[in-house]
């Protein structure tokens, strides 16, 4: 629910300004404003709430309710820089008040220790930039924690043989057991692994005033209706506002960063909802705007100071995107297991999280998870198995079969940083604002593809043990599209071969701060959110502190 | 029709008592619906077509039904699908009225090529129908070597007419049936492939996880599995 925010004149020097509303930006607006800092958040989407989250199919994925649109905002695809890009749809973002969070599956792991120091433990690998976190997984603990006290996790902590150290509980217990979930468990078991129940960014019970989940079914690529699903939106966003010193601006396209004569930032240009340009002065100014848009909106804001595109020294903006590597397999039971009731997922795995390289001869870890995350139309068009029927009789009987007794192990994995990989702005294609369009470049390191295509093996033998009468994988492709978009703009302590330090702040520009999934070094296993929004929480303290001293100036 | 007040109402009032709200809240608009259904599956002279002409209307029933069939269970005609598709063209797909008004007269070039005498696809029998609809399905029994591909609901236009009528077909039977699309008559489609109707559902979910005993540790599951497999 909207509460009354205060109203800041373009010509008020804010304290921040904050571009995107998302996991990331949600959070910083809500602790920095909380904390008496003046912040104006600038969001390119609109601002929608629960009664705008409607279940129609046509109007969330055919007419892009909460996401980019491919006609207003087109974007390029090719694989290497050698190729000449071609019009194509290259990712899907979260583009209203909440970002990304409204929509996605809100499978919350917390990365593990591994992660953060796995170049080390590995050695180098041909053809990436694989590195080490200048951060630990100590460091950011206390974060992980906080975003599932704060923003709303359910889960069972030690379930999990696997998981890394914690210094509290979850605040609330799993969410019910779905019938996949079971499937899973027992199928798991049976081969030996450790299933577990999943940590959900979904609450399971009600809290802060928020409902619990209602089971409705319309979870990823939806908005909650209800307000059960941890996004910015529900969690965050309420609470900037309600500290009276937070204006979230919906509708504000921002597409350069003022910089001064001294190199540093002053605010940010943007269009408003009738495409008039304005610029919103602040002491210092943070990019939320995720993994695509923020390295396009440096690489827009080049100047005769920055050739090369803002806080670009490294050449790093933008490049070592990490997509996470997947592989979906699709089971038929013979029993009804109904789960298009209930959110998607209530059992993963985490054994293969981290592999032996020498074992299986790539590099890589991932997780597996039993879900449904298909709604009727979707499930109507694309999750029968191949070589069904398309039409006709046949066909409406294999829908009224399957479409309760079938449901998906979705593999999720590592991708390895390569430089060129990576988003940046086409030469040639303009958006519907004149602004250069995105240009995606991208091709899967072998490794990933191996991963993916193991996984799928690991799913396919869970699904054998399940006792599946029938099963699938859809095709394991190289990647030319993403909706996880890591490591574009990097963190590290080398200002050579990275574009942030641990607190955020870039390194060319002192009062110019990146923080969503653009800051990761490495992808993780698959579920980055977790980590965009702990990563948030720490940067709110970092940069507070660094205001308190006076070091923003 | 559900007020907005209603519905949050309805959202907040806690799981407990959604069952009976949630039906005496929508129980009169599924009644609606599907009253209405059966009054329009009549074809009155006096219908407003938003797209189609009346004859045009007639065809696109005719080629819904046989993509989703009326076998004893609902199919595309009970759903209104035709409703849908009219509705469609004039709102998010108008990008495909081409790909109707130029191909059904393409069709029923079609019907007259394989059934002289038959003038339009409405008027061929039930085989003729399904065998005019074989010869435009370019995947045919190819299906088999077809990739199988993750798809949620986007469509391209400049498909063929078959491939944007099945896409169509499948929406306007599977669409939410509470909004404003005309598809999914009474909630008939969902009725048919097994999904309740409602938007809010309480555990358990199935007899597979109704006497689920919650979950254990490994350990413990370890030792009596152990003990199970000595006394074998």
């Amino acid at each position: 629910m909207k509460t009354e925010q205060p109203k800041y004149k373009n010509s008020d020097v804010v304290d921040f300004v904050i571009v995107g509303s998302g996991a990331a930006g949600g959070i910083l607006a809500k602790e920095l404003s909380s904390n008496g800092f003046s912040v104006v958040v600038l969001e390119q989407g609109p601002y929608l709430t629960e009664k705008d989250f409607v279940h129609d199919e046509i109007k969330v994925l055919q007419e892009d309710l909460l996401t980019n649109h491919p006609k207003l905002q087109p974007t390029t695809v090719r694989k290497t820089p050698q190729d000449k890009a071609k019009q194509q749809r290259a990712l899907v973002y979260g583009r209203a008040v909440g970002g990304t969070s409204n929509h996605f599956t809100a499978n919350f792991w917390r990365f593990h220790e591994i992660d953060f120091k796995e170049r080390s433990k590995t050695g180098p690998i041909s053809g990436t930039t694989f590195s080490d976190w200048p951060i630990s997984y100590a460091d950011l603990e206390p974060y992980y924690s906080k975003v599932e006290w704060e923003v709303g996790v359910s889960g069972l902590a030690g379930a999990s043989p696997f998981d890394p150290p914690r210094s509290k509980p979850y605040p609330m217990p799993p969410l019910p057991t779905k019938a996949n979930g079971i499937i899973f468990e027992r199928a798991a078991r049976k081969l030996g692994w450790n299933p577990f129940p999943a940590p959900m960014a979904i609450l399971s019970q009600p809290r802060a005033g928020r409902s619990a989940c209602v089971n409705c079914g319309f979870c990823l690529a939806f908005g909650c209706e209800v307000g059960a699903k941890s996004s910015s939106l529900a969690s965050m966003i309420p609470l900037a506002e309600r500290s009276g010193k937070c204006e979230i601006r919906p509708n504000s396209y921002v597409h350069k960063i003022e910089i001064d004569d001294r190199g540093r930032a002053t605010g940010a240009l943007y269009f408003d909802e009738k495409r008039n340009v304005h610029l919103q002065k602040a002491k210092a100014v943070i990019l939320s705007a995720n993994g695509a848009e923020t390295p396009r909106l440096l690489l827009l804001s080049a100047s005769n100071k920055f050739p090369s595109g803002l806080a670009n020294s490294s050449g790093y903006v933008g490049k070592n995107l990490m997509f996470n590597s997947s592989a979906v397999s699709v089971g038929v039971f013979d029993e009804p297991s109904n789960d298009y009731k209930g959110f998607a997922v209530s059992r993963i795995l985490h054994d293969f999280y981290e592999l032996d390289a020498q074992k299986v001869g790539f590099y890589g870890g991932g997780g597996l998870d039993a879900r449904f995350d298909l709604t009727p139309i979707g499930f109507g068009l694309g999750a029968l198995p191949p070589g069904s029927p398309r039409w006709g009789k046949d066909f409406k009987a294999a829908l009224a079969h399957n479409f309760t007794r079938t449901f998906e192990i979705f593999g999720h994995g590592t991708s390895l940083p390569v430089e060129d990989n990576s988003f940046s702005v086409d030469p040639d294609l303009k958006d519907a604002w004149g602004l250069p369009a995105l240009r995606l470049t991208y091709k899967d390191h072998p490794d990933d593809l191996k991963l993916a295509h193991w996984l799928a093996d690991r799913s396919t033998e869970l699904l054998d043990a399940a006792g599946a009468k029938q099963k699938w994988t859809f095709p394991i492709d190289e990647q030319q599209f993403g909706v996880h978009l890591l490591g574009t703009c990097r963190m590290g302590n080398d200002p050579k071969t990275s574009v942030v330090n641990p607190d955020h702040q870039t390194h060319d520009v002192k009062n110019l701060f990146l923080c969503d999934g653009s800051s990761l070094v490495t992808s993780g296993r698959g579920q980055p959110t977790m980590t965009i929004m702990a990563l948030a929480f720490r940067a709110a303290d970092r940069i507070m502190a660094l205001a308190k001293r006076g070091e923003l100036a | 029709m559900i007020t907005e007040l209603d519905r949050r109402n309805f959202l907040f009032g806690g799981v407990a008592a959604l069952g009976a709200t949630w039906t005496a809240a929508h129980w009169p608009s599924i009644v609606a619906a599907a009253e209405h259904a059966h009054h329009v599956a009549l074809f009155p002279e006096d219908q407003k077509w938003e797209f189609f002409t009346r004859e045009e209307a007639k065809e696109v029933e005719a080629l819904a039904s046989c993509i989703l069939p009326s076998d004893g269970t609902p199919g595309a005609r009970e759903a209104g699908v035709v409703y849908f598709i009219d509705r469609a063209l004039v709102t998010f797909s108008v990008d495909d009225q081409k790909t109707y008004r130029q191909g059904l007269p393409e069709l029923q070039k079609r019907v007259a090529e394989l059934f002289p005498g038959v003038a339009i696809f409405s008027a061929a029998t039930p085989e003729q129908q399904i065998a005019v609809l074989e010869s435009l399905d370019e995947l045919g029994d190819k299906t088999a070597a077809q990739r199988p591909q993750r798809l949620r609901y986007r469509t391209s236009a400049a498909q063929p007419l078959f491939e944007t009528l099945r896409v169509h077909t499948i929406a306007g039977f599977l669409i939410d049936p509470e909004v404003e699309r005309k598809g999914n008559r009474g909630g008939v489609g969902w009725t048919v492939i097994g999904r309740e109707l409602g938007h809010s559902f309480q555990p358990p979910f199935s007899a597979i996880d109704k006497g689920y005993p919650g979950w254990q540790p490994a350990n413990a599951i370890h030792v009596a599995a152990a003990q199970d497999s000595e006394k074998k």
